[in-house]
């Protein structure tokens, strides 16, 4: 028990990994780490690169994050790995694109957006026509 | 009384319908079980990090991220609107409208402005129409969604939240409940509702690499986004369990109809037979 530690590789889609290791492997952001069993507790983000967990047999896993959060705990490590790549101007060129995204779908008159409303309409209507016929079978029921 | 033809040509229509329904209903049957898988792989992030959270604010009392800040007087508010690319799922959107305008159309009588976000075709649709400014949009986004698709659309209120022109950010989705009831949800996303779930045990503070307030920033951005990008595969779920249940009762609906038809089908050809062999008789009677 006092040499391995507990290992979660986490990321918003899935779960990566999770088990009980010796040692983990990570390139935070001020440097190489290497975590053993009874570490003490640390928060760093990390750079995109490779994460290695040793496992209790000796063999080695090898996992790829984009970036991401590392939790350490004396007897638990946590990985809150990034899927995306991130950095501030790639996060502000997204941004813009889902600005301009906006105004486009504000000007657009043509295309799918006008063809999605029309196709909303059509089964208004035909839930209307439905509920006309519904209504029509209770009062001959009724009669 | 129309003729017989007429009348099969229409059911041959409406079976030809049925048929179409009916394998929509089976499409989203087997999505859903997707849908709901992904939601489940999901969650051990969001509970990793809100531990994470946890931790942090134990550890740094005297700080406090403006997410975490409560604003008193609330000038202009925030929604992110996630609804479905397509329709034919039932009043799904049109139930998470309807809350909305509610909501929004209160806070409005207060004389707060309103931004909007909107996911989905169905949510640009309805905005376009509406009064309010709409900042960002992403659409088509599929049935797996990505973080990557989130961070454009998302950073344009949460930077609008930190410069302080905006004061307040709604998240409205769908919450999957089961295959029948999915419910409209509006969730207060910013100022973060406090979480008491997470126990922490003692007193004793993290190395930070580099220092806290950027950590936390980041943590609590991540956090936020997964709450988001939550909501987003439980509306996916939405979506297809409101198809599946729509597409079911239009096969139910045409099978009715095929039946009503297919009597006065008979009844017609009932009816030629008849008088053909009245005119027969009759006519044998005259010679």
């Amino acid at each position: 028990m006092a040499h391995t530690i507990h290992c979660d590789i986490v990321s918003a889609e899935e779960q990566i990994y999770s088990g009980t290791v010796k040692m983990v492997y990570a390139s935070g952001e001020m440097g190489e780490l290497g975590i053993a069993p009874r570490h003490a507790p640390l928060l760093t983000r990390l750079k995109p690169g490779e994460l290695r967990v040793e496992l209790e047999d000796g063999s080695e896993e090898l996992f790829f994050v984009s970036g991401g959060l590392i939790e350490v705990q004396p007897h638990m490590v946590t990985v809150l790995s990034d899927t995306a790549i991130r950095a501030d101007d790639l996060d502000e060129a997204a941004a813009i694109k889902a600005r301009e995204d906006a105004e486009q779908a504000l000007k657009d008159k043509t295309g799918d957006l006008e063809i999605a409303e029309a196709q909303a309409r059509l089964t208004e209507a035909v839930a209307q026509l439905a509920a006309v016929s519904k209504l029509k079978k209770m009062a001959k029921r009724s009669r | 009384m129309s003729g017989g033809k007429e009348i099969t040509t229409k059911i041959r229509s409406i079976e030809n319908t049925s048929k179409v329904t009916s394998a929509l209903e089976m499409v989203s049957a087997s999505k859903i079980r997707k849908a709901q898988a992904l939601m489940q792989s999901s969650r051990p992030y969001a509970r990793m990090i809100r531990q994470v959270i946890g931790h942090l604010s134990k550890a740094n009392p005297e700080y406090q991220h403006p997410f975490t800040k409560v604003r008193e007087d609330v000038k202009r508010a925030g929604y992110i609107v996630i609804t479905s690319d397509r329709g034919l799922c039932g009043g799904l959107n049109n139930n998470l409208f309807r809350r909305l305008l509610v909501d929004i159309g209160e806070k409005k009588s207060r004389g707060i402005e309103i931004d909007v976000v909107a996911f989905g075709k169905k949510a640009i649709q309805f905005f376009r129409n509406l009064k309010v400014n709409l900042v960002a949009t992403a659409q088509d986004l599929g049935e797996k969604p990505e973080i990557a698709d989130l961070i454009g659309p998302m950073k344009t209120l949460l930077d609008g939240y930190k410069d302080g022109s905006i004061d307040e950010v709604t998240l409205a989705y769908n919450d999957f409940v089961n295959t029948m009831t999915q419910t409209p949800t509006l969730a207060p996303l910013l100022p973060l509702p406090e979480t008491d779930d997470e126990e922490v045990p003692n007193v004793w503070d993290y190395i930070y690499e580099p220092e806290a307030v950027y950590l936390l920033d980041t943590v609590l951005t991540r956090y936020v986004e997964s709450l988001v990008y939550q909501g987003m595969l439980e509306n996916i779920a939405s979506e297809q369990a409101a198809r599946m249940l729509a597409m079911k009762n239009a096969t139910d609906n045409a099978r009715d109809l095929i039946d009503e038809l297919q009597l006065v089908f008979n009844k017609a050809r009932q009816a030629a037979i008849t008088q053909e062999i009245s005119e027969i008789v009759s006519g044998a009677a005259a010679v």
